[in-house]
């Protein structure tokens, strides 16, 4: 699956943010499913913006998935639930669903140790 | 089958639209389907058959009705559903390529998600509704749609999320169908029957003397009348099959065209023709009494019609009917190369009744065979009491009768003492009945047969002997005498006694006629005798009178000449002897 510019102009924003610590280089390779533009979504691009701010500076790559508009790539995630964050890397695999308010839980969920 | 269509359709012309499921018997016993554009709840425990039921509800629209349709699968994945279904016959990647069915398969692995927060299960819903646009499903398959239950966390928002997904459904105006889990006294385990409510569908399987039965029955369906028996199905390898079988009444109609029984005797004892088509023939008897080579001549006269057959045997696999049956003369293995006769061999105690009786009804829906024998009926008593096997049994009958197939039934009748026992009571079914038994006399055993009942044929009252020769059944005569019927060796002595005591009737007969003769011929001598006497006596005879009347002229001759010379009256002389012809003569 290639690499998905987020589209809408909230959603490129958010993509400018993901790309100035540069994904050639980043240890963490995240991706937020949502779907559409709802104020859930947001929330949880915002807390995850901030957690990743907080804890993985200059290490991490957030690439958004809007399903309203590539439903397709519902199937390869299995995204059951929006929005549901996946740590593509590292290694191995993990999900987060939920607007990622609870920092802890999203922590404990992406096994990022505090600082 | 008839009455609930009928029932039902004014119902369907009133509004509830049905969609035609395609799995057959399942259309008849719902009156025309699931609920159109509505989701279905197929509830059953673990095997009964919830995705199978589930997937041909899907294969068959995409195959028989031309609409396409979605699996999403919770449990299993494509390959392995492919594969599963294969088996049935079903071509999942065939279809998959032909766009009329999207298998997609839901993974969720609960270790791998953290829940943080609220989220909805909106991810779902676009895959589905993306799937359902891509291939413009008719039909959505939702298996075990209660994985979400353990896969995520938090089951308010599942619930409410499927609430939602249903409205979502109906609103999308897909017919879904939609499998669960059968919980501990309840028919779901999430109670999802709350939610989905339109049309309830528990499937069963339930064992009862060891012998599993599955069974389906219609829990709950809005709007609708249905049938509300618990129908047997069973899963063989064309798919699912439910089976309404119900006695059908007695409407059935009734040929009068005859078919021979396979032996001439046999026939003749029924009125010179056979039984009727269309009609139910028992033949019941103790054990070794040929009961199994009767059925097997009706076979061979019903193939040699160039009828088919179809042969459902309870005790002898179809390698060994066709190895006994040869060496009573009759060949079967032809009839089974060219596709007339069919058998169908299975232990009873395979299948519980009703299994047997829609395996039955099947298999002879399939076949459409002319004849069909059973043998024998009372092997069933394995499985189910005597109520439950007449009760079957009845069914099979009306069914055969309806198709105006012949059937024959034998049955094992294991008492000595009251042979004409049918031993399953469907004797008063039958409407002809050929009972035979053993007679031991004489220190052997010989087969009797008699027709014991054949509605509206005339048939004979007489015990023949039945033998089983080389070249098949014979019936012959039985000798009855004071010690009642005589057969086996004791009909040939009989037989032999009776050939003695004709010779010697016929030799009295010739000596007489030889007597006759000598007779005659004496009498004719006799007559050829008298007549040499008579005639020579009557030439004598004959000489003596011309020598008196010689004599007597000359008297008279003499008279007159002595009467000249005294010139005596002549006259008066003359007078006194007028009757005298010899005087007259001399007269003149």
């Amino acid at each position: 699956m290639k690499t998905k510019t987020p589209k809408r102009s909230r959603a490129s924003q958010n993509g400018r943010l993901a790309e100035t610590d540069g994904h050639a280089a980043s240890r963490w390779n995240l991706r937020l499913y949502v779907a559409g533009q709802t104020p859930r979504s947001m929330t949880a691009f915002q807390n995850l913006k901030n957690i990743c701010e907080e804890y993985l500076k200059g290490e991490y790559h957030i690439e958004v998935i809007d399903l309203m508009e590539n439903p397709t790539l519902a199937r390869g995630d299995q995204i059951l639930a929006v929005p549901t964050l996946v740590r593509k890397l590292p290694h191995p695999i993990r999900k987060i669903i939920g607007d990622l308010s609870n920092t802890e839980r999203v922590l404990v969920g992406l096994d990022i140790q505090p600082r | 089958m008839s009455k609930t269509n009928r029932r039902n359709r004014p119902t369907n012309v009133e509004g509830l639209q049905k969609e035609r499921t395609g799995i057959p018997g399942f259309d008849e016993i719902t009156g025309g389907g699931v609920p159109a554009g509505r989701p279905t709840l197929v509830c059953g425990s673990a095997g009964a058959g919830k995705t199978l039921f589930a997937m041909e509800f899907l294969v068959r629209g995409a195959t028989l009705f031309n609409e396409p349709g979605v699996f999403m699968s919770f449990e299993e994945t494509n390959d392995e559903l492919a594969t599963n279904v294969a088996s049935l016959g079903f071509d999942l990647k065939q279809l998959i390529a032909d766009k009329k069915l999207i298998v997609d398969h839901v993974f969720i692995e609960r270790s791998e998600i953290e829940e943080t927060g609220e989220y909805d299960l909106e991810g779902l819903f676009l895959r589905l509704g993306y799937a359902i646009d891509q291939i413009g499903a008719k039909r959505v398959v939702l298996d075990t749609l209660e994985a979400l239950f353990s896969a995520l966390p938090n089951e308010a928002i599942i619930r409410a999320e499927l609430r939602r997904l249903f409205r979502w459904l109906k609103q999308k105006g897909v017919t879904a169908v939609i499998t669960c889990e059968r919980g501990n006294g309840t028919l779901t385990r999430y109670g999802l029957e709350e939610y989905v409510a339109d049309c309830v569908i528990l499937l069963d399987n339930r064992i009862e003397n060891q012998i599993s039965t599955r069974r389906m029955r219609i829990i709950k369906y809005r709007g609708t009348s249905h049938g509300t028996n618990e129908y047997p199905f069973f899963i063989d390898n064309e798919g699912f099959s439910v089976l309404p079988i119900t006695s059908l009444g007695l409407n059935h109609k009734a040929p009068t065209q005859r078919l021979s029984t396979g032996n001439g005797r046999l026939d003749t004892m029924l009125g010179g023709k056979g039984f009727y088509r269309g009609s139910s023939i028992l033949v019941s008897g103790t054990a070794g009494t040929g009961k199994s080579t009767i059925a097997a001549h009706f076979v061979d006269a019903a193939c040699k019609r160039g009828e088919r057959a179809l042969f459902f045997a309870f005790e002898e696999s179809q390698d060994q009917i066709i190895r006994n049956m040869r060496s009573v003369g009759v060949d079967l293995e032809p009839y089974v190369t060219r596709g007339l006769l069919k058998f169908h061999n299975a232990r009873p105690s395979n299948f519980g009744l009703e299994v047997h009786l829609a395996l039955m009804h099947k298999i002879v829906s399939d076949f459409q065979p002319n004849v069909v024998v059973v043998d024998p009926v009372t092997n069933f008593l394995v499985v189910g009491d005597l109520t439950d096997t007449k009760s079957m049994l009845t069914r099979l009958i009306d069914f055969l009768k309806l198709q105006q197939i012949t059937a024959m039934f034998t049955s094992l009748t294991n008492s000595v003492t009251d042979v004409e026992d049918s031993e399953v009571g469907v004797s008063s079914l039958m409407d002809a009945w050929i009972l035979v038994k053993n007679i031991e006399s004489n220190g052997e055993r010989n087969r009797g047969l008699y027709v014991l009942k054949a509605r509206g044929i005339g048939h004979s009252n007489q015990v023949r002997e039945f033998r089983l020769t080389n070249h098949g059944m014979e019936l012959i005569d039985a000798y009855v005498g004071s010690e009642g019927v005589v057969m086996g060796s004791a009909r040939a002595a009989q037989a032999a006694y009776e050939a003695a005591a004709a010779i010697e009737r016929e030799e009295a007969r010739r000596r007489k006629q030889r007597e006759l003769q000598r007779k005659q011929e004496l009498y004719e001598a006799q007559l050829v005798a008298l007549r040499g006497e008579y005639e020579s006596e009557r030439d004598q005879l004959i000489k003596e009178l011309e020598e008196d009347q010689k004599r007597e002229s000359m008297v008279a001759s003499q008279r007159l000449e002595m009467a000249r010379l005294r010139h005596a009256d002549i006259a008066v002389d003359i007078e006194e002897n007028g009757a005298r012809k010899g005087r007259k003569g001399t007269q003149r």
